[in-house]
């Protein structure tokens, strides 16, 4: 079976004053693959992730998504920064933050309107978080906000969804929750990639999964290249799938 | 139009003006780059009066703005080199240019009618006497003009820009993936906060422009959780802390702008002290409130831990938690109230009902992720009071 290819990353290097984070990567996500990105802390991690949607400059190299540049395309993509990446004291409410999943659809200027806010709170339902709608942000739970950011995501009813760490100081319920959601959206198609930490749960979670630590270990399914050789590969020290299992 | 009515209308226009753009530097975390803006723009003004020899010609208020966004890239870019901080690196910059500004004036002091302290200070009180004159006719004030421009101009972008602006502040990082640009964004932000400093220094002066852009700002985000409502509050507070800055300031004879600056300063003291939730009386009353109950809950958990009935005792109850005798009157109190404990021959016992809190209060606290035990949290609040 040839799989389409919804990402690819050609010789990707990204460095922050000439350290190189990123280097020579390169990278092919099939389309309906629910993907981790995995690798210790300064891998560069969130950094592919910046990089492939544009908000980071490479110094080499290129990414196109299903073909095409990503300027071209950025109605096809989703994406989640991670949760503390923003000021959850902002003056806001969860469905006004879940709206703003709609402003990139809308463009420059334009206002979002009822049919914006139906596909909001739509999101928030299926997130189950529809009862907290008119909650000021910070009122909400680390796992609550979580989800909030993720209905975000939902409403920009993308092709391909990036969601940085969304397991980050989130309880137990809402990690099955969002887990859930990521494979429901695989099932309908989409492809999915998430920036992962916790290493016991690949095999249960994703399909597909790739190992960076600055350069590209691996990239494959699940089943073929989650093993001992790769993890200490990544991770440098004697790594055993089966005491990570 | 009397003198009086223009001046408090320019003083309208400034307050709107600057509490508009204040309210993004305040959510950005920039507010010093109002300050940075505020004196770097000396330079700018001093020059461009030299060309124009006119403080409300369009030429000096573009130069001066030209440097308060000089001064942000510089900022910016010193930050960038990684060798000092962002605050370091606002000092560094505007000293340096406002000692330039200084530097042209004194050369020039004969020359020019143009000081420091206009500059910095401002005078509103002289605002109607200088007059646009057009085919001989009085149109007015000519700071009205320019500060009417100046807020048409900014609420026309924040109308356009209203929901890019949102987005852009809250998470940078979603805004640049939808295309929005931030960098954009973020000197468009940086060029408005510039020419209302601007435009408002002749009137308030460039110092007290600070005040106006930060103070309505903060007063507000403390009481709303809504963006909308603090645009419009600030507003509104900006508004009426100026007229009755200007009010004191006619009857006490001081300076207008220092009043006003004096009076946003008073209120937002008020304002820290009693806003519902954020400010201190509330935040004061809420830790006393907690202590309150984490005290319950170490009474509570005390009991059920012991089944000996000297640990349970009502006369033992001081010495073996080793609480002050008002502290477990007021414990035992509560807890009696809320059925939480039964007495007995002055012997303690948890009912089922104080039990059944406890081990929920336990398993809350021992893994406060837990978004089931959400519902134990509103019953803390059953304590309060």
């Amino acid at each position: 079976m040839k799989q389409k290819i919804a990402i690819a990353v050609d010789d990707l290097t990204v460095a922050y004053n000439y350290k190189p984070v990123l280097w020579d990567i390169d990278l092919q996500i099939p389309e309906g693959v629910l993907m981790a990105i995995v690798g210790p802390n300064g891998a560069g991690k969130s950094t592919l992730l910046k990089s492939i949607l544009n908000i980071i400059k490479p110094l080499a190299g290129s990414v196109s998504v299903y073909g095409k540049s990503y300027k071209k395309q950025r109605s096809l993509v989703a994406y989640v920064p991670q949760k503390g990446s923003v000021d959850w004291d902002f003056p806001t409410t969860a469905l006004d933050v879940v709206m703003m999943g709609t402003y990139g659809a809308l463009g420059w200027m334009k206002r979002p309107g009822i049919n914006e806010k139906k596909q909001a709170l739509e999101a928030l339902e299926k997130v189950g978080m529809l009862p907290f709608q008119n909650r000021q942000i910070s009122q909400l739970s680390g796992g609550q906000q979580q989800r909030i950011f993720l209905a975000r995501a939902l409403v920009q009813n993308a092709a391909i969804y990036f969601m940085d760490e969304p397991f980050q100081g989130v309880d137990a319920t809402t990690e099955k929750a969002i887990i859930q959601i990521l494979k429901e959206l695989r099932k309908a198609g989409k492809t999915v990639v998430v920036v992962h930490h916790d290493l016991q749960t690949v095999p249960e979670y994703f399909d597909w999964v790739t190992f960076l630590n600055v350069k590209k270990i691996a990239t494959g399914p699940v089943a073929d290249i989650f093993n001992d050789d790769n993890l200490t590969k990544t991770y440098g020290i004697n790594y055993k799938t089966s005491i990570v299992q | 139009m009397n003198a009086q009515i223009e001046i408090q209308i320019i003083l309208s226009l400034v307050a709107i003006a600057c509490a508009i753009p204040g309210v993004f530097l305040v959510l950005r975390k920039m507010s010093l780059i109002s300050d940075a803006i505020s004196h770097s723009i000396l330079p700018g003004i001093v020059v461009g009066f030299f060309i124009t020899q006119d403080l409300a010609s369009p030429l000096l208020i573009l130069m001066a703005t030209l440097t308060g966004v000089v001064t942000v890239v510089l900022v910016e870019y010193i930050q960038k080199t990684g060798l000092v901080k962002e605050d370091t690196a606002i000092g560094l910059v505007f000293p340096s240019l406002f000692s330039i500004g200084v530097i042209l004036i004194s050369r020039n002091a004969g020359d020019v009618h143009l000081d420091v302290d206009a500059v910095l200070l401002g005078e509103v009180a002289f605002a109607p006497f200088d007059r646009w004159m057009w085919n001989e006719t009085d149109m007015g004030p000519k700071s009205l003009w320019m500060m009417g421009t100046v807020l048409l101009l900014i609420l026309t972008l924040l109308l356009l820009f209203y929901k890019e602006l949102k987005v852009a502040t809250f998470d940078a990082g979603l805004a640049a993936s939808m295309g929005f640009v931030p960098m954009a964004i973020h000197y468009g932000l940086m060029t408005v906060a510039s020419i209302t400093t601007v435009g408002a220094f002749d009137a308030i002066g460039a110092v007290l422009v600070v005040a106006f852009m930060i103070v309505p700002a903060a007063c507000i985000y403390l009481l709303t959780d809504n963006l909308k409502k603090l645009l419009i509050y600030s507003s509104v507070l900006a508004v009426v802390c100026s007229l009755v800055g200007y009010w004191f300031a006619s009857v006490w004879d001081t300076s207008i702008a220092g009043t006003i600056a004096s009076v946003l300063g008073l209120v937002f003291f008020i304002i820290y002290l009693t806003a519902p939730g954020k400010g201190y009386f509330s935040q004061w009353y809420k830790e006393k409130q907690q202590k309150t109950e984490v005290a319950l809950l170490v009474f509570l958990l005390h009991l059920a831990n012991h089944d000996e009935e000297q640990e349970r005792n009502i006369n033992h109850l001081q010495e073996h938690i080793n609480w002050g005798a008002q502290r477990a009157k007021k414990v035992l109190k509560l807890a009696n109230q809320n059925n939480m404990i039964a007495i007995e021959n002055d012997i303690i016992s948890l009912t089922n009902k104080g039990l059944d809190f406890t081990k929920q209060a336990i398993a809350y606290i021992s893994d406060n992720k837990n978004s089931e035990l959400e519902g134990v949290k509103q019953r803390f609040f059953l304590f309060r009071g």
